[in-house]
């Protein structure tokens, strides 16, 4: 783990070794710890530590990458001789566009030092508090916990620096009742490791479980339903992930309008639909830059159901005469105060779905995926849960969803996402699904 | 679960992995006699420690990568990956650590590091590990039998070749098309306290592209990507032979161990371009035609993925899930996986499969064992901790790790679906179907965590109707039970119709592993399965 004087130092001595008419380093090091368990004991573990350099040498418009581990100086020149190979093998890259200069950072907000002093007896403790629930219970767990502490740095010969060093972590657990009758899911993503709460977390996936153990079938057809937070970001994740102004105005995307171009502007979903991003929310921190250095800002993607912005690579900007628009680290959709409870109180018939399960593209034009629900599924009726059902399998598009909104809940963390509860009519289950 | 097809076009991000220029792709590092060194000096630091079984993987894993778009090379990179990983039993519970500096010294503290894990960790075991016996080896090796390394072909060969493809697609109708070549060499040295030291030189290789047709007027497009495989093989895969092409119906040329990159590509922008035209499938029941090239991702994840112990035995609970095929079906010696025509066989020694090796990652030699005989189920893949709960004393050899990196776990050999044994072509079998569809290449794919309900697509499909094809359908997926369907399968082809399916990328773990895997099958009739119609569900 280097501080921001020493990654620039070893940085700057790196551009020093270059003969290329342009250099990019790229310095990333920390330390990812995890400890797994399953069957009520421990199974596997390790912690690693890491410290690399990934060198890129541009002569004209051909360009190479090496990357290393060794950082003796003799080794680094090597590495940069390594790049310089590279780059003179490769063929012309038509979009090659100039790296960029000086820039601008926020100060970030993704580093916690409480998760920076994890150790393996943290881990064994936080999985300890979860075990001893699920004993407790006579319940049988499967979880996973991982923290990671590193650090970024970019630089290059144009005067380019960035330095943003980061915590980040989560914890998953999947209790499933003895006679095998009965699953619950509960999940906490963190950049502070001081506000896991593995008891809690455990204490939720222990009381789907012993819920679920009953089921009844629902007839698989186009329902209303609740997507807690997880669900919710199973599904919204693969809209994000298809925002791109270039595939859209090449005519591949959902994005993209019949002919040609792109639809930023259009109304495309319900008007309750908020979605931004902010590097510097304390709630979903991300770095400050992107990869190649661009700065990340606060931006909106979508306002009252209207595409305002697609993320467009420094190339495709400068074909299009725009600014240039990273894609999102994380994103934050606009809720409400209401909880979970309030909306399922505001419901008479739904579907309450824990989270979704080996969710795979059926088409990419429509964004329409398959998946089944998991973990967790309940029949809703007259404002409360009413039993749980066999799980269902879906084949519906997150445009739909978004479209089909009806109401929102309070946003919580889901990876390094920001997402509410979701209220959706008209959800596509085609098939049911004998797994527990 | 599988990373199957998410991470198809991304060579696995090894760790510390640094680019090397190509000539030093071809050396083989470290001799045997200084790795063997090296291990027993983690070895013995680990019995020093308290372990009561240690082992030692000492790995070199070489990759290239190239990527192509339309006229232009996007990526070319040489990347090697170097280090040490050490695993330990301490009180009965293991601990792993790795280190990617290959000195004696911090091998040393890095097998003390193991140690103090397993003890850490140790507090939390109720179920005491308990390792099947592992007889030792001696000193052996083992090697891909390759017959031309990938690694010593000219870069420029190889972007010449993806460039071909790209024009020859465009000419043919192509929109857009990205193409990619990937190569991996992993040399891999074994040892353990058992007394096994084992060397590997494993080699692979996936040539890959994906077609885009798109209709302005529409504002719709449509994909098809390559029908290849990737193979547990050399260069040689990439030089087409008449031999190894296999003629389908309607003029389609199939491929078996030697693959015509720029042919496949040329068949896939008419074939992405007739799509557009193509009819929407009306949902329904089907007699099912299924090509090698898809049904191998069927055999993957219906019969590959379910039979995993580590699954059925609740380890994966949390992620890739558990298993319907549980301990109990199989003890009854009767429970019907499948129909009396259905034999799958698990086979780490087949020729030119991905997933074949000489030994496991924990030292036990390769092997060919039945999973489903006769259509009943009789086995499932186990590892050394695991096959003690079978009842059986002689581990499967299915221990793999991705990496030096990485601890080594159960994963899924190469698994097969043996050839009928009666004549029969594809041809025949298409004539004996009254409402079919005959369905090609690997398309969207999901099953659930306990592998009963799945949903698959295709790359082509096209309609039979009384015993002949009439045409191309489009909008085409089947959802089944897998129990009904493997029990729905009425007809096998014979062995001259057997080919593999492959990827480099199953995943499975915490965190994450991939594992290259192959699956082979001939085309297979599976009668009266539901499909349904996938552009059913519009967005706004």
């Amino acid at each position: 783990m280097l501080n921001e004087q020493e990654a620039k130092k070893l940085i700057d001595k790196i551009i020093s070794y270059s003969k290329a008419d342009e250099i990019i380093v790229n310095v990333t090091g920390g330390r990812s710890g995890n400890i797994r368990y399953a069957r009520n004991t421990v199974s596997t573990n390790g912690e690693t530590d890491n410290l690399a350099v990934s060198i890129t040498s541009v002569f004209g418009k051909r360009s190479g990458t090496a990357n290393g581990n060794e950082l003796d100086d003799a080794s680094l020149k090597r590495t940069v001789l390594r790049s310089e190979e590279v780059a003179r093998l490769a063929p012309e890259n038509s979009e090659y566009l100039p790296a960029l200069g000086p820039q601008q950072y926020g100060k970030s907000l993704t580093f916690s030092d409480a998760t920076a002093n994890v150790d393996p007896s943290f881990r064994v403790d936080a999985v300890l508090a979860s075990l001893q629930e699920c004993i407790a219970k006579k319940i049988t767990a499967a979880g996973f916990l991982e923290d990671t502490t590193g650090f970024v740095a970019i630089g290059n010969n144009r005067g380019l620096f960035g330095y943003n060093k980061a915590t980040s972590g989560e914890f998953t657990v999947t209790a499933r009742t003895a006679d095998e009758r009965g699953s619950g899911y509960g999940v906490q993503a963190f950049t502070d490791a001081s506000k896991l709460d593995t008891k809690g977390i455990t204490t939720i996936a222990i009381n789907k479980a012993v819920a679920s153990k009953e089921t009844k079938e629902v007839k698989p057809e186009k329902l209303t339903v609740i997507l807690e937070p997880q669900a919710a970001n199973d599904l919204l994740s693969l809209l994000i992930n298809a925002m791109d102004a270039r595939t859209a105005d090449e005519g591949r995307s959902y994005f993209g309008k019949r002919g040609e171009g792109n639809r930023i502007g259009s109304t495309l979903f319900n008007e309750k639909v908020n979605i931004i991003s902010d590097p510097l929310n304390a709630d979903n921190p991300a770095s400050p830059f992107a990869p190649d250095g661009s700065p990340r800002q606060k931006t909106t993607w979508i306002e009252n159901g209207v595409l305002k912005a697609l993320p467009y690579s420094r190339f495709w900007a400068k074909q299009k005469g725009v600014d240039a628009l990273p894609a999102p680290a994380g994103i934050i959709m606009q809720g409400t105060d209401q909880s979970l409870d309030d909306l399922i109180k505001g419901t008479d018939k739904g579907i309450l779905v824990t989270r979704f399960w080996y969710i795979r593209a059926v088409d990419p034009q429509t964004l329409v995926y398959t998946g089944l629900t998991r973990d967790g599924t309940f029949y809703i009726e007259n404002g409360a849960i009413k039993h749980a059902i066999k799980n269902f399998r879906f084949n519906e598009s997150p445009a739909t969803m978004l479209a089909n909104l009806e109401a929102l809940g309070k946003p919580v963390r889901i990876g390094n996402n920001m997402i509410p509860p979701m209220k959706i009519r008209d959800f596509n289950f085609t098939s049911l699904s004998d797994a527990v | 679960m599988t990373a199957m097809g998410v991470g198809a076009l991304a060579i696995p991000d090894y760790l510390f992995s640094r680019p090397v220029d190509a000539s030093q792709l071809l050396t083989n590092g470290m001799d045997t006699g200084a790795k063997k060194a090296l291990a027993d000096a983690a070895l013995n630091e680990a019995k020093r420690s308290g372990a009561t079984y240690a082992d030692v993987r000492i790995g070199r894993y070489l990759t290239q990568a190239l990527a192509a778009r339309e006229a232009r090379i996007q990526n070319i990179s040489n990347n090697e990956s170097y280090g040490v990983g050490i695993r330990v039993i301490v009180n009965g519970t293991w601990g792993f650590a790795a280190t990617n500096e290959v000195t004696k010294e911090a091998i040393v503290k890095c097998a003390g590091r193991a140690v103090a894990l397993a003890k850490a960790n140790s507090k939390l075991q109720k179920e005491p590990v308990k390792l099947a016996p592992q007889k030792g080896l001696g000193e052996r090796s083992w090697k891909t039998p390759i017959k031309v390394n990938a690694f010593s072909i000219p870069v420029k060969e190889k972007v010449d070749l993806l460039l071909k493809v790209n024009s020859e697609a465009m000419k043919a109708g192509a929109t857009f098309i990205t193409s990619n070549l990937f190569f991996v060499n992993e040399q891999k040295y074994f040892a353990s306290t058992d007394g096994s030291y084992i060397d590997q030189d494993i080699h692979r290789l996936w040539p890959n592209f994906s077609v885009t047709v798109v209709d302005k007027k529409t504002g719709k497009f449509k994909t098809r990507d390559a029908l290849s495989a990737p193979m547990g093989m050399g260069y040689e895969y990439l030089t087409p032979k008449a031999s190894e092409k296999v003629p389908g119906p309607l003029g389609l040329i199939l491929y078996r161990y030697a693959y015509d990159m720029v042919e496949d590509a040329v068949q896939a922008a008419k074939q992405a371009t007739e799509k557009h035209t193509a009819k929407s499938v009306l949902s329904g029941e089907y007699d099912l035609v299924l090509d090698p090239n898809h049904l191998g991702l069927t055999i993957h994840e219906s019969v590959g993925h379910p039979l995993e112990l580590d699954r059925v035995l609740g380890y994966e609970a949390n992620y890739a899930g558990t298993s319907f095929a549980t301990l109990d079906k199989w003890k009854t010696g009767k429970f019907n996986f499948g129909s009396k025509i259905v034999n799958i066989v698990a086979d780490r020694k087949q020729p030119y499969f991905l997933n074949t090796v000489g030994y496991d990652d924990e030292g036990v030699p390769a092997k060919e064992w039945d999973l489903v005989k006769n259509g009943i189920l009789v086995n499932y893949q186990a590892t050394r901790d695991q096959v003690h709960m079978l009842g059986q004393k002689e581990s499967h050899g299915c221990s793999h790790a991705d990496n030096w990196g990485n601890v080594q776990f159960q994963r899924m050999p190469n698994v097969s679906l043996r050839p009928g044994t009666q004549k029969l072509s594809v041809d025949d079998m298409i004539k004996g179907v009254e409402k079919g569809i005959y369905i090609l290449g690997r398309g969207s794919y999901s099953i659930d965590q306990q592998r009963y309900n799945f949903q698959f697509g295709g790359q082509v499909f096209y309609e039979i109707q009384n015993g002949k094809i009439t045409g191309m359908l489009d909008d085409v997926a089947y959802q089944s039970n897998t129990q009904h369907f493997w029990n729905s399968c009425v007809q096998i082809c014979d062995e001259s119709d057997y080919r593999s399916f492959g990827t480099f990328f199953d995943g499975k773990g915490q965190p994450g592993q991939v594992s290259a895997v192959s699956h082979g099958c001939c085309t297979s009739k599976f009668t009266k399965i539901n499909v349904l119609n996938t552009n059913s569900a519009k967005p706004a």
